[in-house]
C-alpha cells in the first residue's frame, strides 16, 4: 500500500490539495478564505490532470524529440481550465468587494447577523 | 449554410462584443443590438433544427480537425430542441427586461454570453468543450445574479459561484478520469472506448460518479441544491426567470448526454448502484423539494424549491431509461422552462404592480390584477399537471415510462409529486381567487416587509431619467404583460403539440438508448 502510494506521490498530493481546498471552502467563515479554498481545490484537479499525462522517461511532445512522448493534450486542456479558473477568481473577488461595500465585513456570520437585522 | 452549427454558438458571442463596442460610442444601443442578435439566433437555430430531427444527427467539425482528435459539434433532435428553447426564451425574457430588468450595456453583453454558453453546451460533442461551455454558462449566470441592487444579490451570487465552481470542478475531475481510462474526449469515441475498457472498471465508475455528481450541483438536485433558492430569490426578476428557465435545464440535458451518449444504458445495466443512486436522488429531490416549497412564504423561493422537485422528475426519467420516460424528460425540460420562466416573470409583474413578494400579498389578486392572476393561475395549474397543459404531458410520459419499466416505487412517487405540486400552488390560486383583497390600511403593514420590492425593480446603471419615475410609480410595460401572457398561452399550446413533438423526437431517443 505504502509502495503504491509512493509510486503515485503526485496523486496523493493532488488529492491532499482537494481535501485542503474543500475544508477551507466549507470550514472558513471569511469569504476571501473561501475563494482561496476554491482556488486550492481547482489546483488539485489541475495537478491530477497534468500528472495523468506523465510517462516515465518520456521526452517533451516535440516532433524532433525521440519517441515515447508525454501526452500534450492534458497540458492544453489545463491551460484552458486555468484561464477559466482565473476568470472565476476575478468574478469571485469582484463579488467579495461588493459584499464588503454593502455589509462592511467579510465574515459570513457577521453578514448573516447584519442581513437579518435589515 | 453548412457552417450553421458554428454560427449559432458564435453569433451570441459576437453580439455580446458588439453591445460593448457600440456602447462606447452610443450608450443606449444595448437593447436593440441584443434583440437583433436574439432574433437572428432564433432564425439560425430554427433553420438548423429543421434538419436535426432525422435519423442522422448533423455533425460539424470545428477547425478542420476530424472527429476523435478535434472538437465536434453534434446537433440531433434533443440538442436542437435545447438550442431552440434557449433562443426563444432569451428573446422572450428580453422583451420583459426592456423595462423591468437591469438595462445597462454590460448586462446585455453578459446576457448574450450566457445565451452563447448555453447554446454551446447544447450542441457540443466533446466532453471538455462541454466543461468550458459549462463554465461560461456558470460565470455569466453568477454575474447576472449579481446584477441586482443591494448586498443580497452579491451575496447570493458569491454563494452560487462557490458551490457552482465545486460542481464544475468535479465535472472536470470526472473528465480527467475518463481521459485517463480511454485517452479520448469525443463523446461518441468515449462511449466506444469505455465499453472496451469495461463498465465495471473502477476508473470508469469513478468517472461516472464524478461527472454525474458535478452535474447534480448544476441541476440543483436535493442535497446540493442550496445555492438555487438563494440565487433565484436574490436575482432581479428577469434574471431569475431566465436562469431558472435555462441554466438547470441545459445542465439536465448535459446529464442526459453524459449518461446516455457517453456511458450508455449498458453502463447503467452493469452498475446497479449507479441506477440506484439516480433513483434515490430523484425520489429525495421530488419529495423534499416539494415539502420545502410548501414551507416557503416568499414566492420566488417557493418557485426555486419547486424547480428542485421538478428536476427530480427529469432525473427519475433518466434512471428509468426507456424511450417513453426519456421522451417525457425532453418534453418536461422544454415545458418546465416555459412554465417556470413564465411563473418567475409573472411574480415579477405582480411585484412591480402591487409590491407583493410573499404569499400573503396574493390575497384577492384576481380583482386587482386580472391578467397577472390569470397568467399565474394558468401556469401554476400547468405545473401541477392539469391537462392539456405541457406539464401534464411530460409527467404522464415519465410516469408511463416508470410503469412500463415496472419501477413501482418510482411510479408512485411520480404520481405523488403531482399532489405535492398541488400542495404549494393550490394555496396561491386559492388566495388569488377566493379571498378578499386586503384593505388599503392593512396593506401598509405588509408593504413594510416588502420595501425591497420596488428597489429590486430599479436596477439600472445607464438610464438617468428612468430612475425617478420608476421609484414613484411602478410601471408595467406592454412587453412585460405580453411576455407573461405569451408564456401562459405557450404552456397550453405546447401541451397540445407535445405528442407530435414526442414522435418527432423518437429517432433521437432511440439512438440515445441504443
Amino acid at each position: 500500500m505504502i509502495d503504491l502510494l509512493a509510486d503515485r506521490l503526485y496523486y496523493v498530493v493532488a488529492f491532499l490539495l482537494l481535501g485542503v481546498g474543500t475544508y477551507t471552502l466549507i470550514g472558513s467563515s471569511n469569504v476571501v478564505k473561501k475563494v482561496i479554498g476554491m482556488n486550492v481545490f481547482q489546483t488539485g484537479i489541475f495537478l491530477f490532470f497534468i500528472t495523468s499525462a506523465f510517462v516515465t522517461g518520456a521526452s517533451p511532445p516535440l516532433l524532433t524529440a525521440p519517441a515515447p512522448h508525454v501526452s500534450p493534450l492534458p497540458h492544453v486542456l489545463i491551460l484552458t481550465a486555468i484561464v477559466v479558473g482565473v476568470s472565476l477568481t476575478a468574478v469571485a473577488l469582484g463579488l467579495v468587494v461588493r459584499v464588503y461595500e454593502e455589509y462592511g465585513t467579510l465574515n459570513e456570520e457577521a453578514i448573516r447577523r447584519v442581513s437579518h437585522d435589515e | 449554410m453548412n457552417d450553421l452549427p458554428a454560427l449559432v454558438v458564435a453569433l451570441p458571442l459576437l453580439g455580446s462584443v458588439a453591445v460593448l463596442l457600440a456602447g462606447l460610442v452610443r450608450p443606449r444601443t444595448g437593447w436593440p443590438i441584443t434583440v437583433a442578435t436574439a432574433v437572428t439566433q432564433v432564425v439560425a437555430v430554427g433553420a438548423l433544427a429543421t434538419g436535426a430531427f432525422g435519423d442522422e444527427p448533423i455533425r460539424y467539425v470545428v477547425g478542420g480537425f476530424t472527429a476523435p482528435f478535434g472538437i465536434e459539434l453534434v446537433v440531433d433532435g434533443l440538442s436542437a430542441s435545447m438550442a431552440l428553447l434557449v433562443a426563444v426564451v432569451s428573446l422572450g425574457v428580453l422583451a420583459y427586461a426592456r423595462t423591468a430588468g437591469p438595462r445597462s450595456n454590460p448586462f446585455y453583453a453578459t446576457y448574450l454570453l450566457l445565451v452563447g454558453g448555453l447554446t454551446g453546451m447544447s450542441i457540443t460533442g466533446d466532453v471538455f468543450n462541454m466543461y468550458v461551455f459549462l463554465e461560461i454558462t456558470g460565470l455569466t449566470a453568477y454575474a447576472l445574479v449579481a446584477s441586482g441592487e443591494g448586498g443580497r444579490s452579491a451575496l447570493a451570487a458569491l454563494k452560487y459561484l462557490l458551490v457552482g465552481t465545486v460542481g464544475a470542478s468535479l465535472f472536470l475531475l470526472g473528465i480527467g478520469y475518463a481521459y485517463v481510462a480511454t485517452g479520448t474526449l469525443n463523446m461518441v469515441d468515449l462511449s466506444a472506448q469505455l465499453a472496451e475498457v469495461g463498465y465495471t472498471d473502477p476508473l470508469v465508475q469513478a468517472a461516472f460518479g464524478l461527472l454525474v455528481v458535478g452535474l447534480f450541483v448544476k441541476v440543483a438536485v436535493f442535497p446540493v441544491h442550496t445555492w438555487q433558492p438563494t440565487a433565484y430569490a436574490g436575482a432581479p426578476d428577469s434574471v431569475s426567470a431566465f436562469i431558472s428557465a435555462l441554466v438547470s435545464t441545459v445542465a439536465a440535458y448535459a446529464l442526459i448526454r453524459i449518461v446516455f451518449t457517453v456511458f450508455t444504458v449498458d453502463f447503467l445495466a452493469a452498475n446497479g448502484v449507479a441506477r440506484t443512486v439516480l433513483v434515490a436522488a430523484a425520489v429525495v429531490s421530488i419529495v423534499v423539494g416539494s415539502v420545502l416549497a410548501v414551507t416557503q412564504t416568499e414566492i420566488k423561493r417557493m418557485l426555486a424549491y419547486s424547480s428542485v422537485s421538478q428536476f427530480g422528475l427529469v432525473l427519475a426519467a433518466i434512471a428509468v431509461a426507456n424511450t417513453t420516460a426519456l421522451t417525457g424528460a425532453a418534453i418536461h425540460l422544454v415545458g418546465h422552462a416555459i412554465m417556470k420562466g413564465g411563473l418567475f416573470l409573472t411574480s415579477g409583474l405582480v411585484a412591480t404592480e402591487t409590491g407583493a413578494r410573499s404569499i400573503d400579498g396574493y390575497d384577492g389578486l384576481a380583482e386587482r390584477l386580472p391578467a397577472g392572476a390569470g397568467a399565474f393561475g394558468v401556469l401554476a395549474l400547468a405545473m401541477v399537471g392539469v391537462p392539456p397543459a405541457v406539464g401534464f404531458v411530460g409527467k404522464w410520459y415519465v410516469a408511463l415510462g416508470a410503469v412500463r419499466a415496472e419501477a413501482w416505487p418510482l411510479a408512485l412517487v411520480i404520481f405523488a409529486s403531482t399532489l405535492l405540486t398541488l400542495a404549494y400552488f393550490a394555496r396561491i390560486v386559492e388566495r388569488m381567487y377566493f379571498r378578499e383583497a386586503p384593505e388599503p390600511a392593512a396593506s401598509v403593514e405588509s408593504a413594510d416587509a416588502e420595501t425591497d420590492a420596488t428597489t429590486a425593480v430599479v436596477t439600472d446603471g445607464n438610464g438617468p431619467t428612468d430612475d425617478e419615475t420608476a421609484a414613484s410609480a411602478p410601471r408595467v410595460s406592454l412587453g412585460m404583460r405580453a411576455t407573461v401572457v405569451g408564456a401562459a398561452v405557450l404552456a397550453i399550446v405546447l401541451g397540445v403539440a407535445a405528442v407530435q413533438y414526442g414522435q418527432l423526437l423518437e429517432p433521437t431517443i432511440e439512438r440515445l438508448l441504443s
